[in-house]
């Protein structure tokens, strides 16, 4: 393998110094809109910027057409906001996935998240052909041997420059077979995950079992490790959370404190209402990362509030995690000193 | 076996709108066990066809046939007769018995009164799952017997995805997770190791996805045997 310029990094982006020097990670998450409005985008980048260490920007989330992560991302990338690209495998096959990874590397961005993809049947073009030609742990491998080998899928050696990205999955640590999820987490690790985001946490004593699993095989000395926050806006979300969604785990006693969050407040003033619960909402999600930090092997938290960034201060301040670490330039390159 | 399930009338109707003399060919094997395109079915659709298009004010002739296979010559040579007298012959075998008889009658003009649906089984009566996609590579002997390219919403070799749920895909709540399945097969079997491994990525080539397939058997070929 040919040394790289890296200092020492695989990619040098801001989430990889700030998780390697041992900071607690924070993560955002950053939906395109459904249109070509840049506009959009800057104005959402500025509610996350200095908020977070790195925003994740939705791949066609549930299957609804946006704008693309990679141009989304790169407009992000210009206010100053450091962009993770999610990638799912469900609109592209191998040629389009490593195409566009090389598209994404040169236009500066260095993390991505190697996702499957929702299903099209949520989305807004349910008669469209699913692609599925790699699932995310092929993706994780594909993305990692163009970094680390600089060839393609095939084989065939990179001419030039390698795009040498940060690597990210996700994972769900509720899905079923629940005893099953840290082997398919131990797979993306072996795969070359550099760091996991997990779904929304709710029930922090089943993920605390998870975990235990987690450190029982040795992942998380392998992988940083962000758990997935999202606050609630209203009862009426966690309760279609806790009976709708598949793979999420609402307890009552969330469900419970929102409901509670408007007691006293007049039934007809929609905005003290309103009001009320999202500021339960972020009361929660503080709760939440106060009692995640506390797991071992969780080495960041990935917040998620779409279409609420609002709440991203907040609550990353009431959790103690403000400011964000400010990172020195990265000194010139040694080329002589290895990724590791 | 092939699965299949009959067209809507009404699109049957708008297919054959413009001809006469109708000929609906049925099939006697996979859509005959299917309930779909049989002896039977093909009796009903004809007089369905006769009256509906008496009511129309338009009567047509229906006549109907069953072949033992409409996939191979041997047993569509025999109607070729019947297939010249008519103007339009709906075919209710499969998408392959379809194709086999506008192969073999160039002039006929034929259409289909079939949706054909997937490769698969009756699970219970009245009820037909789908098993297997055709993908020209199995990979049963490595999932314990369970296809996850036909039953994986997203064809995943190191599943399951996230939405897995009490046993369910996410997708529909009646449709079991296939990865699910496979994991609990293996467990009972002891035999979990076989998915610990990274599954590697699939040779897509065999599938649909390399082009149309075929297969040239050269010891069974008669042309081969003559030249020998």
């Amino acid at each position: 393998m040919t040394e790289k310029n890296t200092n020492g990094l695989k990619s040098g982006s801001n989430l990889e110094r700030i998780l390697r020097e041992g900071h607690f990670a924070v993560t955002g998450e950053l939906g395109p809109p459904q249109s070509a409005d840049g506009a959009v985008i800057r104005e959402k980048a500025e509610l996350l910027k200095g908020y977070c260490d790195a925003a994740n920007i939705t791949d066609n989330q549930t299957a609804i057409v946006r704008m693309s992560s990679i141009g989304a991302g790169a407009i992000v990338q210009q206010e100053g906001l450091e962009p993770i690209i999610q990638m799912t495998c469900r609109d592209r096959n191998r040629l389009a996935i490593q195409s566009d990874i090389l598209g994404a590397y040169a236009l500066g961005t260095r993390n991505v998240l190697c996702l499957t993809g929702d299903h099209q049947s949520f989305g807004n073009h349910p008669t469209a052909k699913n692609v599925h030609d790699l699932d995310s742990v092929h993706l994780i491998q594909m993305v990692v041997k163009m970094r680390d080998e600089a060839c393609f899928d095939c084989g065939d050696e990179m001419k030039g420059v390698e795009p040498r990205f940060f690597v990210g999955a996700a994972a769900n640590p509720f899905g079923d077979p629940f005893e099953w999820r840290p082997y398919r987490l131990a797979k993306k690790v072996k795969a070359g995950a550099d760091f996991i985001q997990t779904q929304l946490i709710y029930n922090t004593e089943r993920f605390a079992e998870y975990m235990q699993k987690v450190r029982e095989l040795g992942l998380h000395e392998q992988v940083y490790i962000l758990a997935g926050i999202g606050p609630l806006k209203s009862p009426g979300m966690a309760r279609y959370m806790r009976d709708q969604v598949p793979g999420l785990d609402v307890p009552n006693k969330w469900v419970d404190r929102m409901t509670e969050a408007t007691k006293g407040i007049d039934k007809d003033d929609k905005k003290a209402r309103r009001d009320a619960w999202r500021q339960e909402g972020i009361s929660i999600a503080v709760d939440l990362i106060k009692e995640l930090r506390q797991v071992e092997g969780v080495a960041g938290v990935h917040v998620m509030a779409i279409e609420w960034e609002e709440a991203v201060k907040p609550i990353v301040d009431g959790a103690g995690l403000l400011p964000r670490p400010e990172l020195s330039p990265l000194p010139p390159s040694d080329p002589k000193k290895k990724a590791s | 076996m092939i699965v299949a399930e009959q067209k809507p009338l009404e699109e049957i109707k708008s297919l054959i709108a413009d001809y006469q003399n109708v000929l609906v060919v049925g099939c006697g094997t996979c859509v005959t066990v299917c309930f779909a395109g049989g002896e039977k079915e093909a009796g009903i659709l004809a007089s369905s066809l006769r009256m509906a298009t008496k009511l129309d004010g338009n009567t047509k002739q229906v006549d109907h046939l069953v072949v033992q296979r409409q996939c191979e010559w041997e047993y569509i040579d025999p109607i070729k007769e019947q297939v010249d007298k008519a103007d339009i012959v709906l075919s209710i075998g499969c998408g392959i018995g379809v194709q086999a008889l506008v192969e073999r009658f160039p002039d006929a003009i034929v259409v289909p009164g079939l949706n054909t649906t997937f490769l698969g089984l009756p699970t219970e009566q009245g009820i037909w799952e789908e098993r297997c996609a055709a993908c020209g590579e199995c990979i049963l002997g490595l999932t314990g017997g369970i296809c996850p390219i036909a039953r994986c919403a997203k064809q995943l070799l190191n599943g399951p995805c996230g939405g897995s749920q009490n046993g369910m895909c996410e997708i529909n709540p009646d449709t079991p997770c296939a990865w699910q399945l496979i994991y609990d097969k293996l467990e009972s079997q002891g035999r979990l190791e076989l998915i610990m491994e990274i599954f590697p990525s699939k040779d897509w080539s065999n599938s649909r996805d390399g082009g149309p397939r075929k297969i040239t058997r050269e010891d069974l070929r008669l042309a081969a045997e003559e030249t020998e």
